[in-house]
């Protein structure tokens, strides 16, 4: 039991990056239809983000590790995501968005390979230390579980970025247009709606949802490397698809089921069937209900 | 084709690629060499995808898995029972070797069919992203599952698999799945194929079994892919990070650069995409983002591929050039 409940912490606190990760596809996906393949990447870019700001702000000698200085690195890591997500959609994605959806997903998959290599190029091929920006801490709950202080941090923050986004899109102008533009993107257009700014920010609002994942991932496992994205990535868009693309709750069911399966598996069975568990339960799921847990039915038109 | 053309064809292509590879042995370096014999293998994939993604228009991003069974199949069946049958005498080369050798790369493609089958059958109800997703899960189980049998080398990679194949089972190889994948293309059973690329539904409606074209198509597929993992498990050292979702995603790139749907499309995407990584060698370091960045402009340039839905042929370039309409005097 008290093994169990142990798997079950550590499943959580992975599975909330993992949600956090889904958010941004769900969301992209929701109003582009478009797979973004660069997203894991964008969260390796987080990450590196995150670490060169602590590096910069020089957390361990000049100042002293603390909550505020978490606070700053992790922000300033989510607006330089933010801008880069930008970045991306203005210059690779916008220029083929009339085309077929095949080709804006190599253009997408393009958009990862050159993030990944130029981050080779940039920050060099060998895992660098992240550091520490909060003391770590074992604090021991009910049952003999024993979390460390970052695990909790990483819950409670996911959770924090998942209210707020939740009170952005159901209660803003702007999320309301977002809402409007992923139910139907021409009769938005006809509504006044300014589509393309509205596109721009949900992948502005992704991206720093993908690098608070990254820095997130720093504190609880401390070795980051330009290819970290990868799996993470494919994983959180298994997610996304195993809660029902373009839902937003759905993105975070489906990140909390991955998360908790590997690290049953990992307890339980074999830690080479990590990378597997994902895919056998997301075949599972769509072979009984092909829309994802909370995806909505769509009839088929002639 | 008639039945003596399609014989003379035969037998010129095999003279020919054994020419290629006796020239090619003796005059290229082992470089070129390599990359000539590692272009046709994605060849072989680029056209067996272009079957299930161009033609009959659905989404698989599964088809490294479909090469590691081929692979695999192939090895354990060189490895373990070639000697069995034969013993010493297929350690030797020669003929035998190369009859157990053919024997082996079918060996390769039926189990991947099978394996195709299996994946095929519960997929194909899925349509669009998600039948993407489930087939991209399912390469991926097809790798960790074969990583996790000792029997194959697990994660230490198979070793001792003999190194038989040369440039000419590979093109021989390439020149067999072209010809069959077209002359199927071009059948009865090709035009069901591409109706349901065109509209699934319409399909239906005119009496398209859809869902067995699906799955029959998708087991060609797996099919040539099995026979490509075959070429590749006897050439170089093999270990399962060869069939990664990555590898999948590459020959994913080789069809849409060429053109879905254009079999010669295919091939030149694969020759292009193979060569393009070595081409930029001179920029060291820099390689692979000029070749992210190469893509992501062609994409944009040309979103269709370089040559969209057309075929290139020497017929219809020279019947081209003969009917071009001389200027009104």
């Amino acid at each position: 039991m008290q093994e169990f409940l142990q798997q079950l912490a550590n499943g959580v606190a992975w599975g909330s990056i993992y949600a956090l990760i889904a958010l941004g596809y769900t969301m992209v996906y929701g109003i582009l239809r478009l797979i973004n393949f660069a997203h894991g990447d964008i969260y390796m870019v987080g990450a590196f983000a995150a670490y060169f700001l602590a590096r910069a702000m020089g957390v361990g000698t000049v100042v002293e590790a603390s909550p505020l200085v978490a606070a700053a690195v992790l922000l300033g890591s989510m607006v330089i995501c933010a801008a880069l997500g930008v970045l991306i959609e203005l210059f690779a994605y916008r220029p083929v968005r009339r085309s077929s959806r095949i080709t804006a997903l190599i253009t997408a998959i393009g958009v990862s390979l050159f993030l990944e290599n130029a981050g080779i190029r940039i920050f060099g091929a060998d895992p660098k230390f992240f550091p520490q920006v909060i003391a770590p801490r074992t604090i021991a709950l009910a049952g003999g579980v024993m979390v460390t202080n970052h695990q909790i941090m990483v819950v409670v923050v996911s959770v924090l970025l998942m209210v707020a986004l939740t009170l952005f899109i159901q209660k803003t102008r702007t999320g309301k247009a977002m809402r409007a533009v992923a139910f139907n993107r021409d009769a938005a257009s006809l509504m006044g709606i300014p589509v393309d700014r509205i596109i721009t920010i949900t992948f502005a609002i992704g991206s720093a949802l993908a690098a608070a994942a990254g820095f997130l991932v720093g504190l609880t496992n401390p070795k980051i490397e330009p290819l970290m994205g990868i799996m993470p990535g494919v994983k959180a868009f298994v997610a996304a698809v195993l809660g029902g693309i373009g839902s937003i709750p759905g993105a975070v069911i489906g990140g909390l089921v991955m998360g908790i399966s590997e690290y049953m598996v990992v307890g339980y069975i074999s830690s080479t069937y990590r990378d597997a568990i994902a895919f056998v339960i997301l075949i599972i799921v769509l072979l009984i209900k092909p829309t994802g847990l909370l995806g909505r039915n769509v009839t088929e038109k002639v | 084709m008639s039945g003596a053309r399609g014989v003379i064809g035969t037998v010129a292509a095999i003279a020919v690629v054994w020419a290629i590879d006796w020239a090619g042995s003796r005059i290229l370096n082992p470089y070129i060499y390599r990359v000539l014999v590692l272009c046709s293998i994605n060849v072989i994939l680029a056209l067996s995808l272009n079957l299930v993604n161009g033609i009959t228009g659905q989404f698989s991003i599964g088809h490294a898995g479909f090469m590691a069974v081929g692979a695999y199949a192939s090895a354990a069946y060189t490895v373990y029972a070639v000697p069995l049958m034969l013993g010493a005498e297929a350690s030797k080369g020669g003929w035998v070797a190369a009859a157990a050798f053919l024997l082996a790369i079918l060996v390769g493609g039926l189990v991947s069919a099978v394996a195709g089958f299996l994946v095929g059958l519960p997929s194909m109800r899925l349509r669009g992203d998600y039948l993407a997703i489930v087939t991209l899960g399912f390469g991926e189980i097809i790798r960790v599952a074969i990583l996790n049998i000792d029997a194959v080398g697990g994660a230490r990679g198979f070793a001792g698999v003999p190194q038989r194949t040369n440039l000419a089972w590979v093109l021989g190889g390439a020149w067999v799945t072209f010809v069959l994948i077209r002359n199927l293309m071009r059948s009865y059973h090709g035009r069901a194929l591409l109706a349901i690329r065109e509209d699934e539904i319409a399909a239906e409606a005119l009496g398209v079994p859809t869902t067995r074209y699906k799955i029959t198509a998708f087991v060609i597929g797996a099919f040539f892919a099995g026979m490509a993992g075959a070429l590749f498990s006897h050439y170089t050292y093999l270990h399962t990070n060869s069939f990664t979702f990555m590898k999948s995603i590459e020959v994913i790139i080789m069809v849409v650069l060429g053109g879905m749907g254009s079999l010669t499309g295919s091939i030149l995407g694969a020759t292009l995409l193979t060569a393009l990584p070595e081409l930029l060698r001179f920029a060291s370091s820099e390689r692979l983002i000029i070749y992210s960045l190469l893509l992501i402009l062609l994409m944009i340039a040309r979103p269709q591929g370089i040559l969209g839905r057309r075929e290139v042929s020497f017929r219809s370039w020279f019947s081209r050039r003969r009917s071009r309409p001389t200027p009104a005097t």
